[in-house]
């Protein structure tokens, strides 16, 4: 009988480790071993092909004296903090004005959350389109009669970069309103009835009251928006192809770049180690701080 | 007044002021503007002729509405070297997209059943790096895994990009079945056991069926989310599978002579119909899957 049940124990951590191996394999070889296979590339210097021959920290060395790398870090940073700014503030803004209780409130979130169906290669061309010089805005505001109207940012280099943070913002702020929305419903109406007793006027309460409040929300959005961050590849393509000149280069791009056309992995590979470094900088703490919230509620 | 009329009154400033209510409409109307620019001005540049585009006012209407653009786009625009439209990029997206939806919610789903009943020794910790790696950006493990896909003979293939959508999908498919089942009562699973059910029995006649509303966010998530991707697709799915998002782009940005404005814009809107139909449709349960997939972390 004892021994029925063991090996009845065992078959089932069997069965179902057997069912979980997909997941195994991936874990293991997809991601853990992806990583450190390009860690060690990043140490060698290998060109199109892999190289077993180690040079340090050559490679990392050589991408920060690469003025187009620290350019498109730049650019990374300043599109980064723009892009989670203005989403923030266009979704929570979009979401508080929804929630007075608004006639057409549905219709009013399925127009700002349909970008975000469409893919960033799409939206990446139709403000491409939007932002023509020739032909696009700016020269339908000249034709209305402001003759002297200018909006080329799409082809000045010093100001390509926000082109791309107005694109994404528009495809990504419903996002932001969908959850910081969601959020607000969560409010409990006590909160409401009690600030209404005292007097505080709503936008107060919205802004000392339910924000902080929205804490775990604004948390997730955070994460949320932090990875399309450095993710950014897709629009940047599609929008300016890293131009004019190298005005719009991200990161990402560099490492495609690196990978594909210019044939030098190892340098392409030290490129992807420091992109997630900046993961795993961004993103640790709101892990931290989540488990450690988890762990003081089960607590 | 009675505490009725008061609880359904909540922000109670901004409705009793008729100028402050009129600023509310006035905002989230103008927001509006903002916001459907982009699709009327994709939809009537995509009916206007080239010289309308030319001389006229990008937020005019057509003059002369035309349809060959559409025409065009869809059976004739230069994706690269061959000029047969995006067509071709649609049935390599929709060969792509169905199985990249089938076998990741599939996975995704017995993975959750294991890992929220049987609980095998040292699933919980793999479970936890799979979380983890849903943060590594594509381009840390891209060289990699274009060498293993190489190596198995799958790189440039279907069933190669296939696979890859399936290895980026793990981690969110899994999240979001793991926590489904969790919510569900131990005591029904322990039911199903002592009346003689073994692991994939449960999961097949059980488990599946209750979780039809999981599998409905998830095949909506995986469909645009694999619809919509480029970079995968630009690298693994080889010259003859690209897809459609990846054609797009081809149209417009590497075509040399002059831009068909007209013809990209209806391209344009042909890639993102099959997202946006779903969106349209789908409704309440797309912002659902966003909400389970934002859990991630």
């Amino acid at each position: 009988m004892h021994m029925k049940v063991h090996t009845g124990h065992v078959l089932r951590t069997l069965v179902s480790w057997g069912a979980l191996l997909p997941m195994a394999v991936t874990v293991i070889v997809a991601y853990l071993g992806t990583v450190l296979w390009s860690l060690k590339i990043s140490f060698t210097n290998s060109r199109t092909f892999p190289s077993d021959e180690l040079v340090g920290f050559a490679q990392y060395t050589r991408l920060f004296a690469n003025e187009r790398w620290v350019l498109s870090l730049q650019n990374l940073a300043l599109y980064g903090v723009l892009f989670i700014a203005a989403c923030l503030a266009i979704g929570f803004l979009l979401a508080v004005f929804i929630d007075q209780k608004v006639k057409g409130e549905g219709l009013f979130r399925t127009v700002f959350l349909y970008p975000y169906a469409m893919s960033f290669v799409a939206t990446g061309l139709v403000w491409q389109w939007l932002l023509n010089p020739t032909n696009g805005l700016q020269q339908a505001v000249r034709q209305m009669g402001f003759e002297d109207f200018t909006f080329d940012w799409i082809i000045d280099q010093d100001m390509v970069i926000y082109t791309i943070v107005i694109a994404t913002v528009w495809q990504a702020s419903g996002l932001v309103m969908a959850l910081m929305l969601a959020g607000l419903r969560g409010v409990d109406e006590e909160i409401w009835k009690a600030a209404r007793l005292d007097g505080i006027p709503t936008w107060r309460v919205y802004l000392s009251i339910v924000l902080p409040m929205l804490g775990p929300t604004i948390a997730t959005v955070l994460v949320l928006l932090l990875t399309a961050v450095v993710k950014v590849f897709d629009s940047v393509v599609s929008m300016t192809q890293g131009g004019p000149g190298t005005a719009s280069e991200v990161p990402a791009k560099f490492i495609m770049d690196h990978l594909f056309g210019r044939a030098n992995i190892a340098l392409a590979s030290a490129g992807s180690i420091v992109l997630l470094l900046t993961v795993v900088a961004l993103v640790a703490p709101f892990i931290y701080a989540r488990s450690r919230a988890a762990s003081k509620a089960s607590a | 007044m009675t505490t009725a009329a008061i609880q359904h009154r909540k922000p109670s400033v901004i409705r009793r002021l008729g100028p402050a209510r009129v600023g509310v409409y006035l905002f989230l109307l103008t927001a509006s503007v903002f916001f459907l620019m982009p699709l009327y001005i994709m939809l009537v540049t995509s009916f206007k002729t080239m010289d309308e585009i030319r001389l006229g006012n990008i937020f005019a209407l057509p003059v002369s509405l035309t349809l060959e653009p559409w025409v065009q786009a869809w059976t004739s625009a230069c994706t690269g070297v061959s000029c047969n439209g995006i067509r071709g990029g649609f049935w390599n997206s929709v060969w792509i997209v169905v199985p990249s939806t089938f076998i990741p919610i599939l996975l995704g789903a017995m993975n959750g059943y294991a890992l929220s009943f049987w609980r095998p020794p040292g699933a919980q910790a793999l479970f936890g790096v799979l979380m983890v790696g849903a943060f590594i950006p594509v381009q840390v493990m891209m060289f990699p895994l274009v060498k293993i896909m190489g190596s198995l003979g799958l790189f440039g293939t279907l069933p190669g990009i296939v696979l890859i959508h399936v290895i980026f999908s793990m981690p969110v498919m899994t999240l979001l079945f793991r926590n489904y089942y969790l919510s569900i009562p131990q005591e029904l699973f322990k039911a199903a056991r002592i009346d003689g059910g073994g692991f994939f029995r449960i999961f097949a006649q059980l488990m599946l069926p209750m979780s039809t509303p999981m599998i409905i966010v998830a095949a909506i998530m995986q469909v645009t989310g694999v619809w919509n991707d480029y970079i995968l697709g630009l690298v693994f799915a080889g010259r003859d599978n690209l897809p459609m998002t990846v054609q797009l782009n081809n149209v417009i940005n590497t075509t040399t002579g002059t831009r068909l404005y007209n013809v990209n814009m209806a391209a344009t809107i042909l890639t993102s119909m099959v997202p946006l139909i779903i969106y349209f449709v789908s409704g309440r349960w797309f912002v659902r899957g966003i909400a389970a997939g934002a859990v991630k972390g």
